[in-house]
């Protein structure tokens, strides 16, 4: 048995190493060190309920509008506060730019560089993907920035700027949207829209989002050469590589649901685990400190939890508590998100091979598919005429979660008040779940599961496989420990 | 400077959230890859950006530290960690086994220019705030006082301190453009203010061009967020205080705080994480804010702002408690004749 440590591990929003141990060509033991800490949960405490809005979404600078609506719906919860409909939409709207942005950042400038290195110069695709995807060089990252930016404009008319904007509230948002705005705001999506289709997936969103099957979705890729579209390039790599073989955890997937609607969310909540759907209690979640630098006990349900950083914990070997649903660890994601909300690509991907590298990089471009056309639906849904904000007292004494979904998965916010001022603040984020440690039952995280079994090739001493594996989690560090 | 046209830049993360990295890609006309290639800057590595991972980023680190490598630029974002109790444990640089507040003081001692990307790297930012539990501060400063990681005393190679961006996050034109001429080689210290910050940055205020200017002169106030009117009177707005072109050079597209309707929380000032008071709240004594517009005495500001509130005209003060324009601007004669 061999030992190896990967880090700084990067492409991650923030800073991540892997302690692997290798037996033969295989990784047998991983374990995920999460290695910067900043203090948010001990930095809220005291402060005026109102100004988690401004501090929170600070926490990450890649899902800052996530942040924005989990602490906005945890205040409006501790207020008793129903956002106005419109406040609503927009938020949604604001979130989904934010989503699809990530995705895109994340395949493009995260993801896809992995596959222009050396190790895979002798690949028949190694010339039209490193043309395409090197770092910083590669003409897929000069084509995505411009449409990517100014796709962006959306935000910056609805909600300011991003990332972290102030424009998102409990009751709704900042600023009203006239029906000129609407009209604008279409414009630029159906500007985006048409560089998607042109060059990220090569045809129409609603043909890609409506294939059902892995059959189907192979039939697809094979209508025109790769090199059509990205995601068709994605798909000829990753069958080449076998990307659908590796990276699985432990196919037990958690949602808090996403974009919420008059029936509930657009993506549901809940949680979908080997025996099939079922329901999502939050009041089962606790974060279990055995492996991390904390001092504590027992698992704590986060409206009770605790931080109390210990950089000499002997058990400890990361900043990340262990978050766990009912005592048993969860994947969030992307794909978590699509085979909860029973999508049937998603779903039948998972059948086939359960969770793995291609199926997360696959429900990210489902989504993007299926986002665009709700985005224009609600957009035309506003009434530039009615209220965009509902307003109500902070609460002397309450408590309130908020739960959304970040791209990379769920996240929660769990505030109690006392005196108006906060009395806790304790924040579950998307790579919390993924790059948790063990806990005190020796049950590894996701990633730790996931790494288990995937290659290690003679002389590596930063195997490609581990970094496929990781990235396709498309983690996020700074909100991993906050 | 390393003599070809070609300037070394090294990007390093801390004690941040990476925004600033996430604002600066979203940079237009140029996109910031277009900027950089104009400026000749060589990115020897960036975390979010670059291929280089694990073993090969440590070479890299290497090469610069056994002078193989001249690194032109060393760009931080993120605060420096140095807790706790000063062990810089809060981050040790993930395979290195180091504390990255170590590696960092290395490097800028041999950078030909070392900055700071955000508030967060300038001053300590939002990871201060609180008490500062990590125990974070700036590579130049610590809140608005001199010193930080590299102290009071330090200067770059062209004797220049610690060139500070300031925001949180940084718009992605402050930083391509001053990068531009620090890679130019045409930064000097008279280019800089007393916090470290370049005067084409901080040489203009929030409140100019800010769109609800009207309603400043005639201190017709908004109450409550989504309303229209000036929101420094109550809402804790703090633009004509605060450094930026923010309502010059809209964020992503037209954007700005204040156009997507809540308050300047003076992000681009150190110590802005702490004011005092809530964010969205203007704290007053006697009924007038504390907080007054930079350079203003405050008997004349209390003598204007009673004298334009009672000249407000009803237009003005109708319109400053709605989410919309209710009342709108009377024409007296048409064409615009007066």
């Amino acid at each position: 048995m061999s030992r190896l440590v990967v880090g700084p591990f990067n492409r991650v929003e923030g800073d991540l190493e892997v302690r692997l141990e290798v037996e033969g060509n295989r990784v047998s033991r991983a374990e995920v060190v999460s290695p910067l800490y900043r203090g948010f949960e001990e930095m809220l405490r005291g402060k005026d309920a109102r100004d988690g809005l401004v501090i929170a979404p600070r926490i990450c600078g890649i899902c800052s509008v996530s942040q924005s609506i989990s602490a906005a719906e945890a205040l409006a919860a501790a207020q008793g506060l129903v956002p106005a409909p419109n406040g609503q939409l927009v938020t949604n709207i604001v979130h989904a730019v934010e989503n699809i942005a990530d995705h895109l950042t994340h395949f493009y400038m995260f993801f896809m560089p992995d596959f222009t290195r050396e190790i895979y110069r002798d690949q028949p695709w190694f010339d039209d993907i490193a043309a395409r995807f090197t770092a910083l060089k590669g003409t897929a990252a000069q084509d995505i920035l411009p449409p990517r930016a100014e796709f962006m404009h959306i935000v910056g008319l609805l909600a300011g700027k991003w990332p972290h904007t102030l424009a998102l509230q409990p009751g709704g948002v900042t600023r009203v949207v006239s029906a000129v705005d609407v009209q604008r705001l279409l414009a630029i999506l159906s500007a985006f829209r048409r560089f998607l289709q042109r060059h990220v997936f090569g045809c129409p969103l609603e043909e890609f989002s409506a294939l059902g099957s892995l059959a189907e979705l192979e039939n697809w890729a094979g209508r025109h050469p790769h090199s059509q579209s990205d995601l068709r390039r994605f798909l000829h790599v990753g069958k080449a590589l076998g990307l659908d073989r590796i990276g699985r955890a432990g196919d037990r997937f958690l949602s808090f649901g996403a974009y919420r609607n008059e029936n509930g969310h657009l993506f549901a909540r809940g949680l979908r685990d080997r025996a099939g759907q079922q329901r999502l209690n939050t009041g089962l979640i606790s974060e279990d400190i055995a492996s991390a630098w904390m001092a504590g006990d027992a698992p704590l349900h986060p409206f009770d939890g605790e931080t109390r950083p210990d950089a000499d914990m002997a058990d400890g070997y990361t900043w990340c508590k262990a978050p766990r649903l009912e005592g048993r660890v969860a994947e969030v994601g992307a794909l978590a998100r699509q085979v909860v909300a029973e999508h049937p690509l998603a779903l039948d991907m998972l059948e086939q091979n359960g969770g793995n590298v291609q199926a997360r990089i696959i429900a990210r471009f489902i989504e993007v598919a299926l986002l665009v056309p709700a985005m224009e639906n609600w957009l035309r849904a506003i009434r530039p005429d009615a209220p965009f904000i509902a307003h109500a007292d902070i609460p002397v004494h309450a408590e309130g979660a908020g739960l959304t979904e970040a791209a990379r998965g769920a996240l929660g916010h769990w505030i109690r008040i006392e005196d108006g001022r906060i009395a806790n603040y304790q924040i579950i984020a998307p790579t919390t779940w993924n790059f948790s440690p063990r806990d005190m039952d020796g049950q590894a995280g996701p990633l730790e599961m996931a790494l288990v079994g995937a290659e290690v090739r003679t002389g590596e001493a930063d195997p490609v496989a581990v970094q496929h594996i990781v990235r396709s989690f498309d983690p996020c560090m700074v909100c991993t420990v906050h | 400077m390393n003599g070809g046209n070609q300037r070394n830049l090294l990007w390093l993360q801390s004690g941040g959230c990476g925004g600033c990295t996430l604002s600066l890609i979203c940079a237009e006309s140029p996109d910031f890859l277009t900027a950089f290639e104009a400026a000749g800057i060589n990115v020897l590595w960036h975390p979010a950006l670059s291929l280089e991972t694990g073993r090969e980023v440590a070479a890299i680190i290497d090469d610069i530290l056994e002078g193989r490598i001249v690194l032109d630029i060393l760009c931080l974002e993120g605060s420096v960690m140095t807790g706790p109790n000063g062990t810089g444990k809060f981050h040790m640089m993930a395979g290195s086994g180091r504390p990255m507040k170590d590696i960092i003081a290395e490097l800028a001692g041999l950078a030909q220019h070392v900055v700071g990307v955000g508030n967060c790297a300038a001053y300590g930012g939002i990871t201060t705030t609180g008490g500062n539990p990590g125990e974070a501060c700036g590579l130049g400063y610590d809140g608005s006082l001199k010193g930080g990681l590299l102290g009071k005393e330090f200067q770059d190679k062209h004797g220049l301190p610690v060139i500070n961006i300031p925001g949180c996050p940084v718009h992605p034109d402050w930083v391509t453009e001053t990068l531009s001429q620090v890679a130019l080689g045409a930064m000097v210290p008279a280019d800089l203010d007393g916090f470290g910050r370049p005067h084409a940055v901080s040489g203009t205020l929030v409140h100019h061009g800010c769109s609800r200017n009207e309603f400043y002169e005639y201190k017709a106030s908004a109450e409550k967020l989504c309303q229209i009117g000036c929101m420094m009177e109550n809402l804790g707005c703090k633009g004509t205080q605060a450094a930026g072109d923010c309502n010059k050079r809209p964020w992503n597209g037209t954007g700005s705080c204040i156009s997507g309707g809540f308050p300047c929380i003076a992000c681009t000032e150190p110590g802005f994480e702490e004011p005092g008071h809530a964010f969205v709240e203007t704290p007053k004594i006697a009924g007038i804010p504390t907080g007054l517009p930079t350079d203003m005495p405050k008997a004349w500001f209390v003598a204007l702002a009673s004298l334009s509130k009672a000249a407000t005209p009803r237009r003005l003060r109708d319109n400053a408690t709605s989410d919309r324009i209710r009342v709108y601007p009377e024409r007296r004669k048409k064409g615009g004749k007066s």
